[in-house]
């Protein structure tokens, strides 16, 4: 295991998904307040056909070029889901489970037609699906940190405008901020995010990795900047930690690792929580219930033996 | 005569198919306190947010200083519905009144300490300085609606667009609010605002706007709050009971 660990590709391999996980820890919390946790579920199912199309027209497995293929498709998804909720009386919830689904079908599909055709078997493209970042070669690590590390900055450089805009968007406006402008890099870092993460992660989990730090997050802080920090902090462990994991046995996915680490930090997030956690709130209220009963014994007391 | 402050030209709006403001015209002059007042569904919150650019106008003008909303914006200070925004978002009280200062502190730039003691001062000013760290979700109705008021004084405007800032609030919060509004009028500020109850209009405001889909009246208070603008604003069935100069609505439609 340790000699695993020391293996310099490994290394490499979980540095990247390390940033990946903090790049999706922050935008998942942009993402949460923005209320579209939804949204990126289906973003990320919607970026699969894009990949394959790519890899048809560059024949070669270029993470950059399978990246912008991706994002297209899942730009593509994005006005689509738009436009159904504009134009028809459909919610936007049912439009984004029909572009879910109807690309992640129509993805599947074109993996199966590439798969077939020569070459394809080497394709590697299996991995788009459940995330295997030990597939990924130094070039694919390389493109990943950086981008991703774009991501970050972005979401720190501008923490108030974050702020303002997720908390009270026509107040942003009224004082002079672009809210179409913050809705376009909104959009940009969210996809960017999701494109490049799923080759480790897989298009069926991406969205975990965005949705699970920023809920873990939640139960931990009443300050947004806390929020987004926690969260990247969350991500960035279940990415490095959900890898190492994977790379312990061959062939492993990543993917459902880091969705099993990030989970079992929300467990305990929800458990002991500072602010919100299930044992906290217990502890206050008993201890509410008996300076109560001190106060008021009387009371307390008829409340008591109903 | 002072100059005005707000022109609007033939202004309409709608939301799908249905008008909700069809040809509204008035002007405003400086310093003055405006109530607008309607049944609810007039499109009141609409006109102010088609005057603010935040939702499409279908046909006319609406001129600020003799200026387009784009240049006049930084002087405009907005306080929306209470249930506009997300309460449970993680922020506190003091943080949501330095936004009021954002516009002058800078885009991607840090508030300084500076701007956190104007912002202090103006929550100290709604009596909230002992909430100022409070998460905002753990604020009543009334202390939130200070803290939006706290907000658009931080912001220092010509200009206040407020909707409903009375809805819900209690005798104590109603006076901190009114007062607010009087020193920002006395500064030569002008100050427009929903306005629900009828029988504090004469007290309060100096000019009343009927709103009702269109303009029915408009004008100082001695002169338009009259029985009659009231009744056809909120239409025939509305039954009066008058004591006094007090006005009670009684709806004898439900
Ligand atoms: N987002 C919307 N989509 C469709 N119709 C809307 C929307 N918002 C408001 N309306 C309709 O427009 C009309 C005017 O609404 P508006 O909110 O401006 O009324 P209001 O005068 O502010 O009412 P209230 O006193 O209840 O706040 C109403 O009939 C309402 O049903
Ligand atoms: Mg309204």
């Amino acid at each position: 295991m340790l000699s695993n660990l020391l293996h310099t590709n490994t290394m490499w391999v979980m540095t990247s998904t390390m940033i990946l996980g903090i790049a999706a820890g922050g935008i998942g919390c942009l993402a949460y307040w923005k209320k579209q946790n939804l949204m990126s579920d289906a973003l990320s199912h919607a970026a699969l056909p894009g990949v394959v199309v790519a890899f048809f027209i560059i024949q070669e497995k270029n993470l950059l070029l399978l990246v912008i293929g991706a994002a297209i498709s899942a730009l593509l998804g994005a006005f689509l889901i738009q436009w159904i909720t504009n134009t028809s009386r459909i919610t936007e919830d049912t439009a984004m489970g029909m572009i879910l689904s109807v690309f992640y079908g129509g993805g599947v599909m074109l993996l199966a037609i590439a798969n077939r055709s020569a070459g394809g078997n080497q394709s590697g493209l299996n991995s788009f699906i459940y995330g295997q970042a030990a597939a990924m070669v130094r070039s694919d690590v390389i493109t990943m940190m950086v981008l991703a590390s774009i991501v970050i900055f972005i979401i720190f450089i501008a923490f108030k405008e974050w702020k303002l805009f997720l908390f009270d968007a026509s107040f942003a406006k009224g004082i002079g901020l672009s809210v179409r402008g913050m809705n376009v890099l909104y959009t940009t870092v969210l996809v960017t995010t999701i494109v490049i993460g799923i080759q480790a992660v897989g298009v069926i989990l991406m969205a975990a990795m965005l949705i699970i730090p920023a809920v873990s997050a939640r139960y931990w802080t009443h300050s947004f900047k806390m929020m987004i920090i926690l969260s990247s902090v969350v991500g960035g462990i279940s990415g490095a930690a959900g890898t190492w994991i994977s790379s312990t046995g061959s062939g492993l996915p990543t993917g459902p690792f880091i969705v099993l680490v990030s989970a079992t930090i929300f467990v305990l997030s929800l458990l002991f929580g500072k602010e919100k956690g299930i044992i906290i709130r217990f502890i206050q209220f008993k201890i509410q219930q008996r300076s109560s009963k001190e106060d008021y014994p009387l009371t307390a007391g008829k409340g008591g033996s109903q | 005569m002072a100059a005005a402050v707000i022109s609007v030209d033939g202004l309409s709006a709608s939301y799908q198919k249905n008008t909700v403001l069809h040809d509204v015209n008035f002007q405003v002059r400086e310093g003055t306190i405006t109530a607008i007042v309607g049944p609810n569904g007039a499109g009141k919150s609409t006109l102010i947010k088609t005057m603010l650019g935040l939702h499409p106008k279908l046909t006319g003008n609406v001129r600020f200083w003799d200026d387009a909303f784009k240049t006049a914006k930084k002087k405009i200070g907005y306080v929306p519905q209470r249930g506009s925004v997300d309460w449970d978002f993680p922020t506190d009280a003091l943080d949501v009144v330095t936004m009021g200062l954002y516009g002058k502190i800078g885009w991607f730039r840090i508030p300084s300490k500076k701007h956190k003691e104007k912002a202090m001062q103006a929550l100290k000013k709604m009596g909230m300085e002992a909430y100022a760290h409070r998460q905002i979700s753990q604020l009543s109705g009334g202390q939130q609606q200070r803290v939006f008021l706290a907000r658009a004084l931080a912001q220092d405007a010509e200009l206040y667009f407020m909707d409903e800032p009375l809805a819900g609030v209690d005798a104590s919060t109603e006076k901190a609010i009114m007062a607010i509004l009087k020193e920002l009028k006395s500064r030569g500020k002008t100050v427009l605002v929903v306005h629900h109850d009828l029988q504090t209009v004469p007290e309060y405001f100096d000019h009343v706007l009927f709103l009702n889909k269109k303009v029915y009246a408009h004008g100082e208070t001695e002169k338009v709050f009259t029985k009659d603008n009231i009744a056809t604003t909120y239409g025939g069935d509305m039954q009066w009971v008058g004591k006094g100069d007090q006005y009670v609505i009684q709806s004898t439609s439900h």
